[in-house]
C-alpha cells in the first residue's frame, strides 16, 4: 500500500503549493498518472479521503488523468499504444526502446477556492466578502 | 502574483460549469482558480536520490537498487557475489525488509558489510531512509554498494534511490510470464537477472520465452541467466553489472567490477 505514502505525498505538496499561491481551501486536485508508474489509481483513490481529512484540502475532488503508455517504433516511424506495458509493435512486431509517456507521477493541477476559514488573517468578517465564491457575473 | 497559471492577467472570470471536472479561472482574490503545476508527485524522494547520487559520485562509488518479489533470491545472489568478492575495496549492502535483520545477519557472513534497515509497515525503501543507514559505512573504503530493496515487485518502482543501475530479479520458479504482470517494474531495469536457472529443466521453464517476454516490458535492459547457488552465469552477471556502469558514464565502478570479473573467487 504505497498509495498512502503517495497520497501524502500529494497532499504535501498540494497544500505547499496552495500556500505558495495565496492560499484558501484546495477544492479539486488532478493528478497525472501514467499506466506505467507503478500506481494503482483505485487504491489512491481510497486513500483520498483519509489522508486529506484535517487539512485545506478536505472535501475536495480527486480527479485522476490517465496516461495511457505509448511507444515509439523506428521501423514504422509511428508511435504505437503500449498495451499492458508491452512495447511490441503491433504492425511490425519490433521491440520499441522508446517509451513516449506512461510514467508519469505528477501533481498536474489544483483548484483553490476562497480563503481557509481556519486561517485566522481571513476570520474576521469585517475584512472579508461573506460570500466569496459568489459571483454574479 | 501567481505566474504558474498567469492568474491576474485580466479581470476575474469565472467559469464554472456544473458537474464540469474542471475549471477554467483566472481570478486574484475570492474565488476559485485553477493552478497548473504538472510537477512530479515524489519531488520531495527525488530530491533525496539526487542528493544521494551526487554523494554517491563524489565517493566514485557505484550502487545498484536489487528489487525482487519476495523469495527470488536477492540475498542468495548477494551472498554469492559476497563470497566470490575480491576486489580491493569492500563490498557494502543495505538491506531493506519489513522485520528482523536475519538477511544482514547472512549477508555479514558471506564477507559483506552489512546495515539493515527494517521499514515496518513500509513496502519499499524511500531515499530518506538510506540516509542514516549511510552514515554506517566509509563510503570510500567501499567498491561496490548493493541495496537490497523490500521484497515486492509494485511500490518501490517509483522510488528512485540515487542509484546508478536497477537490478530486478526474477527467478524460474515464478514463470516466464511474471514480468508481463508487473510491467512497471521491469520497465525501470537495466538488467534483469533469472535467478535459479539451475533448477530451470526441473520446472520446464521456457527460456526463449522468457527472453521475449522480459525484452516486451524492459526493452533496454540486459539478461542474465544465473543460479546463484551454483554461481552460474555469475561473471556474465559482473560483465552486465559493468557494461551498464559503464555506458550509464560511470567510471569508477568498472574498474572494481572488472576487477571480480577478472579475478578468481576468493
Amino acid at each position: 500500500m504505497h498509495e498512502l505514502s503517495i497520497m501524502e505525498a500529494v497532499r504535501d505538496q498540494a497544500l505547499e503549493q496552495a500556500e505558495r499561491h495565496g492560499g484558501g481551501r484546495i477544492t479539486a486536485i488532478t493528478l497525472r498518472i501514467g499506466s506505467l508508474a507503478g500506481v494503482e489509481p483505485e487504491a489512491l483513490t481510497m486513500a483520498f479521503d483519509v489522508v486529506m481529512a484535517g487539512t485545506t484540502a478536505a472535501g475536495a475532488r480527486l480527479v485522476i488523468e490517465a496516461v495511457a503508455a505509448e511507444c515509439f517504433c523506428a521501423g514504422c516511424q509511428a508511435p504505437f499504444p503500449a498495451q499492458d506495458g508491452v512495447c511490441e509493435c503491433p504492425r511490425c512486431g519490433a521491440i520499441s526502446r522508446q517509451l513516449l509517456r506512461g510514467r508519469e507521477l505528477q501533481l498536474a493541477s489544483l483548484e483553490l477556492a476562497d480563503p481557509a476559514p481556519a486561517d485566522p488573517t481571513f476570520a474576521d468578517p469585517a475584512s472579508a466578502d461573506p460570500d466569496p465564491r459568489r459571483q454574479d457575473r | 502574483m501567481c505566474t504558474t497559471c498567469n492568474c491576474g492577467q485580466s479581470e476575474p472570470a469565472l467559469i464554472e460549469s456544473a458537474g464540469a471536472e474542471t475549471a477554467v479561472i483566472a481570478a486574484p482574490g475570492p474565488g476559485p482558480r485553477r493552478l497548473e503545476l504538472g510537477e512530479a508527485l515524489l519531488s520531495h524522494n527525488d530530491a533525496h536520490a539526487a542528493a544521494l547520487r551526487q554523494r554517491f559520485a563524489a565517493a566514485g562509488l557505484p550502487v545498484l537498487n536489487l528489487l525482487s518479489s519476495p523469495g527470488s533470491g536477492k540475498t542468495a545472489l548477494l551472498e554469492r557475489l559476497g563470497r566470490d568478492w575480491s576486489g580491493s575495496g569492500r563490498l557494502g549492502a543495505i538491506v531493506g525488509d519489513l522485520a528482523t535483520d536475519n538477511d544482514a545477519r547472512r549477508l555479514r557472513a558471506a564477507g559483506i558489510e552489512a546495515v539493515q534497515i527494517t521499514t515496518g509497515q513500509a513496502c519499499h525503501l524511500e531515499a530518506s531512509m538510506l540516509e542514516p543507514a549511510l552514515e554506517r559505512f566509509d563510503l570510500a573504503a567501499l567498491e561496490l554498494l548493493v541495496i537490497e530493496n523490500v521484497g515486492n515487485l509494485v511500490c518501490p518502482a517509483a522510488y528512485d534511490l540515487g542509484e546508478s543501475l536497477r537490478l530486478v530479479l526474477l527467478a524460474v520458479t515464478e514463470g516466464e510470464d511474471k514480468p508481463l504482470k508487473y510491467p512497471a517494474m521491469f520497465h525501470s531495469a537495466d538488467v534483469v537477472v533469472i535467478n535459479k536457472i539451475d533448477l530451470a529443466a526441473a520446472v520446464e521453464f521456457d527460456r526463449e520465452h522468457a527472453h521475449r517476454h522480459i525484452a516486451r516490458v524492459a526493452p533496454a535492459a540486459r539478461i542474465v541467466e544465473v543460479s546463484a547457488r551454483t554461481g552460474e552465469g555469475m561473471e556474465a552477471l559482473r560483465e552486465a553489472i559493468a557494461a551498464g556502469l559503464a555506458a550509464s558514464g560511470i567510471a569508477a565502478p568498472a574498474r572494481a567490477v572488472a576487477a571480480t570479473a577478472a579475478g578468481a573467487p576468493v
